[in-house]
């Protein structure tokens, strides 16, 4: 007996939780087989994919208990963060159904992004499902889900002017610091650790003639790597401080839990630096870069959140274009609702058959008992009979199931033959008994 | 003349307003038609000076009627010499509106006859307020580049870009005004007060009398001075010399405003 099944999105995102918030409960790339493979066992879920970016955490989920899911989420997450559940449930959204769908294409298009229209997202939500397809988390509803919201995604990007102006966090980063150092010409700039959206901000300044670049990682291999691609180069993660001395923007993007630079770190910085400003922006989250550093003289720090709101103006031009992507996903969430609408119908049929041919068995069997002077011919011919008969009754109602001329009223349909034949008895009488 | 002095003031409320507008809907036409206007309103402003010039024999800074006309020339004068290089349009919507206040008052006040000191003494009180006066204006030019600095230092530090972040120039801009209004102003109050202590000699006898007129006098040129070096030698920028440059102006006010009631 094959159950109905729902898609439930479980999540947070800048809307919903302040950056405290999203970094406590962030989950690195490690963490990631681990979570997906813990929730998984739950038995009420039976694919799950997760989405953790700067900007949201969320799961998808496919389910045949909603309720249950959804708890067992929550509750992981709270145990596996050590973070009171309280704390953070008023940030959660939960979203099913027709909901939960456009959701997801809304992500993947961007249209959900703090920066409307951003093309970063669409690469991060391939890795994540890449993540839930290599450790097999993904079964078929959310491989067609997923197929489905990366082709919406494509077509929002190229139909709409969605992506047309730079609005983004890099273009942010660098109208900044033209409002700080009024040229960017010859100034030298910083990179600690390494990611798509703080490599891009370089690529801007470096674009706008910004240079020396500097460039410090972790692993020193992976600094030598980036600050080749900016002709820069690459500093040993521990000299960051003393090269504080001679940049003029810092761009801080690693996985630190804690922050890399504090206040004390700049005791007599900025008399060193004859008091030349200095600008950090701060892309990690959690974040690098100590707040109380932008108190300092002639310092700006901007994380991820004010370089957002730095751009609200721009992306309200947007809204436009955005308009006629939220038409695209609509028409999208009509499609693949049908499909899977499509796919309970086939249970359905299926489970119909299944208690027709069980009846028929059932009741060749006693006739066959009753009849002990049939030949053998004759009994398959009963057979043949009743097979005939059955697939005869039933072959318009299985036509009304799978024909599509109804969307609408198709789960009432499905419900209706359900009851009528009361296919789910067997559930009923587990659940009491 | 009457007639030119009132083109001056007409045309320096007309591009104060158009400076103001430029700022609020950030049309280029708007901020090229108030540049326009200034120029014709300095070039009646520069006329004026002029024939007063040929009329007494003297550079007009006799009276308070004259000082202050040739105060807001000289903010005039300052303010577009500086736009030739910095192209810092916002800066009008300050420097204009203040000039026209300089007019404007000067307009309504008395004009007593100039009485005519010995030619040799008049000299030098024409020089000594004479380079005060530009001297001034480009310490109130200084002062309103730094006005502009703290608003968009503000904007910037607090994460709020929004009305001013949008229009006011970057803060490396404002700050190198600033710099070069002090670089411009300090030479002539230096000059302004070593002349001014010669005057005092000549007409009372005595090089410096303590009186309160001098001592602020001194504390300003102290305050530019320190400003000066702390710029030269330690790199002050931004936030604390803007500060500054405004408090520096503050004491100017004072100053002047003490001899004028001498």
């Amino acid at each position: 007996m094959v159950e109905k099944r729902h898609i439930v999105v479980v999540g947070l995102n800048h809307k919903t939780a302040p950056v405290e918030v999203r970094e406590r409960l962030a989950f690195s790339s490690e963490d990631t087989p681990h979570v997906l493979e813990s929730v998984c066992q739950c038995p009420s879920v039976n694919e799950i994919l997760l989405f953790s970016t700067c900007n949201r955490v969320e799961f998808l989920l496919a389910t045949q208990d909603v309720a249950k899911a959804v708890e067992a989420v929550k509750d992981f997450m709270a145990e596996f963060k050590k973070t009171p559940l309280p704390s953070f449930e008023e940030s959660l959204y939960v979203y099913s159904g027709d909901q939960a769908i456009r959701h997801m294409f809304r992500v993947a298009s961007s249209l959900d992004s703090m920066v409307v229209g951003e093309p970063q997202i669409l690469g991060q939500v391939k890795d994540c499902y890449g993540q839930a397809c290599d450790h097999r988390t993904c079964g078929v509803v959310l491989n067609r889900l997923m197929h489905r919201a990366f082709s919406v995604a494509k077509r929002v990007r190229t139909e709409t002017g969605i992506g047309d102006h730079a609005v983004s966090i890099s273009y942010a980063a660098v109208e900044l610091g033209r409002k700080i150092f009024g040229e960017l010409e010859e100034k030298a700039v910083l990179l600690i650790g390494a990611g798509e959206m703080a490599e891009l901000a370089v690529e801007h300044l470096v674009n706008n003639r910004a240079r020396p670049i500097f460039v410090a990682n972790r692993t020193f291999e992976r600094g030598l790597e980036l600050a080749e691609g900016f002709r820069g180069t690459a500093i040993r993660f521990e000299e960051v401080r003393d090269y504080l001395k001679e940049v003029d923007i810092v761009i801080s993007s690693t996985g630190a839990s804690d922050y890399i630079l504090v206040r004390d770190d700049f005791k007599g910085l900025m008399r060193a630096r004859k008091n030349r400003p200095l600008f950090f922006i701060d892309i990690a989250v959690p974040r690098d870069i100590d707040p109380e550093i932008n108190r300092i003289n002639n310092v700006y720090v901007y994380d991820i959140d004010d370089l957002n709101n730095a751009i609200q103006e721009n992306i309200d031009e947007r809204q436009q274009e955005a308009l006629r992507g939220e038409r695209l996903v609509d028409g999208a969430v009509i499609q693949f609702r049908r499909w899977f609408q499509g796919l309970d119908v086939v249970p359905t049929i299926v489970d119909l058959r299944a208690k027709v041919e069980e009846i028929r068995q059932r009741e060749l069997k006693k006739t066959f008992a009753a009849l002990n002077s049939v030949s053998e011919e004759d009994r398959a011919a009963i057979d043949r009979l009743t097979a005939a008969l059955v697939n005869k009754i039933l072959h318009d109602p299985t036509i009304f199931l799978k024909q599509s001329g109804y969307k609408e009223r198709k789960p009432l349909y499905v419900d209706i033959t359900r009851r009528l034949f009361n296919l789910d008895e067997g559930n009923g009488g587990k659940s009491e008994g | 003349m009457n007639l030119l002095f009132a083109l001056t003031i007409i045309c320096y409320l007309a591009s104060s307003l158009g400076y103001q507008g430029y700022i609020l809907f950030q049309k280029r036409p708007i901020h090229r038609m108030a540049n326009i206007v200034l120029w014709v309103g300095f070039l009646s402003h520069t006329a004026v000076i002029g024939l007063q010039c040929v009329e007494s024999g003297h550079i007009p800074v006799q009276n308070l009627h004259e000082t202050l006309s040739t105060f807001g020339w000289a903010v005039v004068g300052v303010f577009l010499a500086l736009q030739l290089k910095y192209h810092l349009m916002v800066l009008g919507a300050l420097a204009a509106p203040l000039a026209t206040l300089a007019v404007v008052i000067a307009s309504m006040l008395p004009r007593p006859p100039v009485e005519l000191a010995p030619l040799f003494k008049s000299l030098w009180r024409s020089l000594h307020l004479g380079t005060l006066i530009v001297g001034n204006a480009a310490f109130a030019i200084a002062c309103s580049a730094g006005i502009l600095y703290l608003i968009q230092e503000r904007a910037i530090k607090d994460k709020k870009p929004g009305f001013f972040f949008r229009r006011l120039p970057s803060l490396k801009l404002l700050d190198s005004v600033g710099y070069a209004s002090l670089i411009v102003g300090f030479p002539m109050l230096t000059f302004g007060v070593i002349t001014g202590v010669i005057y005092a000699q000549m007409v009372r006898g005595r090089f410096w009398s303590w009186d309160p007129g001098e001592i602020l006098g001194a504390v300003t040129w102290l305050v530019y001075a320190v400003l000066l070096h702390e710029r030269l030698a330690v790199g002050w920028q931004g936030r604390r010399a803007a500060i500054m440059t405004i408090v520096g102006f503050a004491i100017l006010l004072l100053t002047s405003f003490l001899f004028f009631l001498r």
